[in-house]
């Protein structure tokens, strides 16, 4: 590690601890504290990766995840970031986006190709021949992209957290640290998040030398650790603000998921690159770069620099450079009258040569393209000379021009920015409620004042909270002067002037970009994609901004600038995937089928049995031997999943006849009857039976998969309508079966009170009475066309009952059956199941139910729709369709199109592929004229090729309903 | 995530609340046009602004109505139904 600076005031690494790590198959060490980058450039590699397009060498530039130069992988993690990943005992690490390694990568040649690779020209090249598409394609994915994903990997469960407070701070520097103090002074609940590794932000590598500020903030870190009512999150990145303050936070392991009752955004300003030739070679880097390369990681990245400087900051950064032992060969001052603060004579002072009014127009590569030789420095607009310009001889440069507030989350969290010519960069001028940004951020620049404006925040944040009533000072004034270059792009000719380092995007790129008309920022942005790189244009945006408004003669505001979303940086997508929380219930009767071997399957939130397992019997099959079961002597099936909701009270039967299409008024107590439910354009969207149990006691079923919405819309209707009526969702507590088939009523009668006999107990009869010695309320019902019963009894009491009719129904060979058996036998008997043989947009009259519409009621919901439609022709209408007897061919799925003279004319809505029946039969949506049964139809197969069938009339099994009612 | 206040049970996310809709008269059926009828039952104005909703919470089954700017986002007030408003 030769070279390491002795140790420096502030450093994070920790020399004690020393690490073994590999990089591009060579061995390395390093220390605990240190990022990957710091690392490696610690024993003086430079080239840390290849750029995204033209495989160009890359070192660091920011050294704060600003950009995304240093990517690596160890073959399970695709992108590990060389500026924030703590480097780890044992990594073995390759550089991403080469072939054949780093330093020889093969695809170092496309940049000889970039003239043929203008802007947008993925948009315009490989399109013609059409067939030669793919094999472009698949080149080009292999050149661009950076790194590759590891399908081998096996995914592993990331926890999801959550977290509350009041305030939360973002970003732990100098304000940052004040407004956590500030607000945890006052008691309220602070979090305090920290993208890097520890707290300090800018006090750590802008002041490492200055020992004062290093003990100050060391003390107000450890005031802060005292504070019970205080969190300090580091290495944690607030990701995204959404909607009341509730915000993503992500660190190595989780995504947590915080309420905020205020936010304090303190992210700082990131400092912003200068445009000129070459501007990307290794060993160009921010002034801060390199100050956080000396007071973070005791690192000298170079022996001799030049500095472009437009600021103070820059002249920090030189005196940093000698107090490490680095020679400073220049430096380049944009502003023609130089520092004018006692930094300039300091560095003057040192015989440090000053060119002011003079700009870098190119680093001038080493021979191996790895590094630089020298910069070539002249005087600011004036190309002519910059050509012969002075070569300064130096194998590192500083480039410190200009700041941009880290405004990603702010603008996410509603916060507004104005670009103001005193500062020359943007400001927020309105925050919405409760988000307060204080700061450099908020063009605050002296270090005293920033602490100052991070209290005021705090003590804000607090306030909003409604905990805290202080008087809190005005906030202190933002910088007077500007720092910031208005425009640091020095365009060279036929040397590549980098723009966005992610994308390779050079200064040509945009000329030739808005010559094609891409004149707004948005178009701009898509066209170029500029800033869509993994750096989401930290670095990049501003610069875009500027050249776009100069372009158009514009001001920077009315060019304005792109949407910042979700996520500030990238995030492992294992972050964001989990498991939803999906409410799961089961039936009173679940164990006992598990027991019979039951298949499950999810209904909505419903486990269902969809059929048993007999034996080695295959699926159809059973389902096919269940329902003949039913028809031939007796089966069971737990309907525990139905909607059961009661309506009472002195207005229940006007509410049923206002959402019911059918007449209730006349209905006999002890009697049930079908009812269709629509919604206000006259579309089906219910169907149950409503049971009368007394004058004002109604009990209604309703499907599985709806009764929870219809129970609301009942309760919104009822309160609309301001009935006198009490509505309860019944569905959880109470359990239902139906015994089914011939046998049921034998089967039933020695376990209950009821009298069981067709005369006291009719078909569409409903009583209340005892089962197994439980109150039960039971129904005569037909759905799959037999004699039945449904028995409903409380939840607790379900499994029983069930076991209980079970064995009772053995003498008759009882069988259980499932949903699939269920559907079978109902499709024989032409029933059809809402939201299945229905959609969207199905009115009665097109699926047979005009019947079930009451003539001259008063009104119900839909009625009035309803009207429109009986005045018109149908479109289509529900029919039965069968294959012949024993038909062995492939069959159509459901939702398989009907096709007729190469139109659409309907389609499957339900098929059975095996029924008791001995033929495949289904029931179809098809055009009026295609409904006289007889009427030969073709279905497409999901393969393309066409079945016929044959309509028939509805239902195929029992037309006169005899069976139910026996 | 949205927080909403439910009037019976306070402040929420979002997750617990269904949408219901606009807040709009029904028409009477009887003497309206169809195409009135058809307006009312497949337009909505869209019209940004303070606009009136049902929301409805999920674990209390409570409907209620949310005043709520379109173009912040943001809810004024909630309060329940009256049956006369």
């Amino acid at each position: 590690m030769k070279y390491r600076l002795p140790a420096q005031p502030g450093e994070w690494i920790d020399r004690t601890q020393e690490l073994n790590f590999r990089f591009e198959g060579a061995a390395f060490t390093g220390f605990a504290g240190d990022v990957i980058a710091s690392a490696l450039m610690a024993h003086g590699v430079q080239l840390l990766g290849r750029s995204f397009k033209y495989h160009r060498p890359r070192g660091v530039y920011s050294l704060a995840g600003h950009d995304a130069n240093a990517m690596f992988s160890d073959g399970t993690h695709t992108h590990w970031r060389g500026d924030s990943v703590l480097l780890a005992q044992g990594m073995d690490l390759r550089a991403v986006n080469t072939i054949g390694g780093l330093k020889g990568d093969r695809l170092n040649f496309v940049e000889r190709f970039s003239r043929f690779m203008p802007v947008g020209f993925y948009y315009k090249a490989f399109h013609r021949p059409v067939w030669a598409f793919p094999f472009y394609e698949k080149q080009t994915r292999k050149i661009a992209g950076l790194g590759e994903v590891n399908s081998a990997l096996l995914p592993t469960a990331s926890p999801k957290d959550y977290a509350w407070c009041d305030v939360l701070v973002v970003g732990g520097g100098a304000a940052g640290l004040e407004a956590a103090w500030a607000a945890g002074e006052t008691g309220v609940r602070v979090m305090l998040v920290e993208e890097q590794a520890r707290l300090g932000g800018s006090l750590a590598w802008q002041h490492g030398r200055n020992l004062a500020v290093q003990q100050a903030c060391g003390e107000l870190v450890a005031a802060l650790a005292g504070m019970a009512n205080v969190e300090i999150r580091c290495a944690t990145m607030a990701g995204g603000h959404y909607a009341d303050h509730w915000v993503a936070l992500f660190d190595a392991v989780r995504m947590t998921k915080l309420r905020a009752g205020a936010v304090v955004y303190t992210p700082g300003a990131i400092e912003q690159p200068a445009v000129f030739g070459h501007n990307d070679l290794p060993g160009v880097m921010l002034g801060s770069a390199f100050q956080r390369l000396v007071h973070l990681y005791a690192i000298k990245p170079c022996d001799r620099m030049v500095v472009l400087a437009a600021n103070s900051a820059a002249y920090g950064v030189a005196l940093d450079m000698l107090a490490a032992g680095v020679e400073v060969a220049a430096i380049a001052d944009l502003r023609p009258d130089g520092e004018p603060s006692v930094l300039g004579e300091e560095v003057a002072a040192a015989g440090v040569p000053i060119y002011r009014g003079h700009a870098v127009y190119e680093a001038v590569p080493r021979g191996d393209k790895g590094g630089l030789r020298g910069a070539v420095v002249a005087p600011v607009d004036d190309a002519i000379a910059a050509r012969r310009g002075e070569i300064i001889a130096c194998d590192g440069l500083a480039v410190s021009v200009g700041w941009m507030p880290n405004a990603a989350l702010l603008s996410q969290a509603g916060v507004e920015f104005s670009y103001g010519q005193t500062l020359e960069q943007l400001t927020p001028i309105a925050q919405p409620d409760g988000v307060f940004v204080a700061g450099r951020a908020r063009g605050v620049y002296d270090l005293a004042q920033q602490r100052e404006d991070g209290r005021v925040a705090g003590y804000m944040a607090a306030r909003y909270t409604g905990q805290y009533d202080g008087e809190v000072a005005a906030a202190p004034q933002t910088a007077k002067e500007a720092h910031s270059h208005p425009y640091p792009i020095f365009p060279h000719r036929g040397k590549k002037n980098f723009v966005d380092f992610d994308e390779d995007l050079h200064l040509t790129d945009f000329a030739n970009a808005h010559q094609e008309g891409y004149d707004s920022i948005e178009l701009l942005k898509r066209y170029s994609t500029v800033g869509m790189g993994p750096s989401q244009g930290k670095l990049a945006n501003m610069n875009a901004v500027r050249i776009l408004a100069k372009l158009n003669g514009d001001s920077i505001n009315d060019t304005g600038s792109t949407t910042s979303r979700p996520f500030y940086q990238p995030v492992p997508l294992g972050h964001l995937a989990g498991r939803r929380f999906h409410p799961l219930r089961r039936t009173s009767s679940h164990e006992w089928h598990r027991g019979h071997d039951a298949e499950f399957y999810h209904a909505g939130d419903w486990y269902r049995p969809e059929y048993y397992h007999h034996g080695d019997t295959q699926r159809d099959e059973c389902i096919v031997q269940e329902a003949r079961q039913v028809r031939q002597s007796l089966g069971i099936i737990d309907v525990g999943t139905l909607g059961k909701l009661m309506v009472n009270g002195p207005d229940a039967v006007e509410l049923l006849e206002r959402l019911y299409t059918g007449r209730f008024k006349k209905l006999a107590v002890g009697r049930y009857r079908y009812g269709v439910a629509l919604d206000e354009r006259g579309v089906v969207i219910e169907d149950g039976v409503i049971a009368r149990l007394a004058e004002d006691r109604f009990y209604v079923t309703a499907t599985s998969g709806g009764a929870d919405a219809f129970y609301r819309e009942m309760l919104r209707w009822a309160m609309i309508w301001d009935l006198d009526v009490t509505l309860s969702n019944a569905t959880g507590q109470l359990a239902a079966l139906n015994l089914a088939g011939p046998h049921s009523r034998m089967a039933l009668a020695p376990l209950t009170d009821l009298d069981l006999s067709p005369e006291a107990f009719p078909y569409l009869g409903v009583r209340e009475g005892e089962v197994c010695g439980v109150r039960a309320l039971v129904m005569r019902v037909g759905f799959v066309g037999e004699l039945g019963y449904e028995v409903h009894v409380p939840a607790w009491e379900g499994e029983r009952v069930w076991r209980a009719l079970f064995e009772a129904g053995a003498e008759w060979g009882v069988r259980p059956f499932g949903v699939e058996a269920q559907r079978l036998l109902r499709l024989e008997k032409g029933h059809l199941i809402v939201g299945h043989d229905t959609d969207a947009l199905t009115h009665p009259y097109e699926v047979g139910l005009s019947w079930a519409i009451g003539n001259n009621k008063r009104f119900f919901v839909g009625q009035r729709s309803l009207q429109v439609y009986a005045e018109r022709d149908i479109e289509r209408t529900l029919v039965g369709v069968r294959w012949p007897e024993g038909f062995k061919g492939a069959l159509p799925e459901e939702c398989n199109l009907i096709i007729s003279g190469g139109r659409m004319v309907g389609r499957m809505t339900s098929l059975a592929s095996a029924s008791p029946l001995g033929y495949p039969l289904g029931m179809a949506f098809v055009e009026p004229d295609m409904g006289e049964p007889g009427t030969r139809v073709e279905v497409r197969l999901d393969a393309g090729v066409m079945s016929v069938a044959e309509v028939v009339a509805l239902p195929f099994y029992d037309p006169d309903d005899e069976r139910q009612k026996l | 995530m949205k927080i909403l206040t439910c009037p019976v049970n306070g402040s929420r996310p979002i997750q617990e609340f269904s949408y219901g809709g606009e807040v709009r008269a029904m028409p009477d059926p009887k003497g309206i046009g169809d195409e009135a009828w058809a307006d009312y039952v497949f337009n909505r104005s869209g019209e940004p602004g303070i606009q009136r909703e049902w929301w409805y919470h999920i674990a209390s089954n409570t409907w209620f109505i949310a005043e709520r700017d379109t173009i912040s986002d943001e809810f004024i007030r909630t309060y329940l139904w009256e049956a006369s408003a």
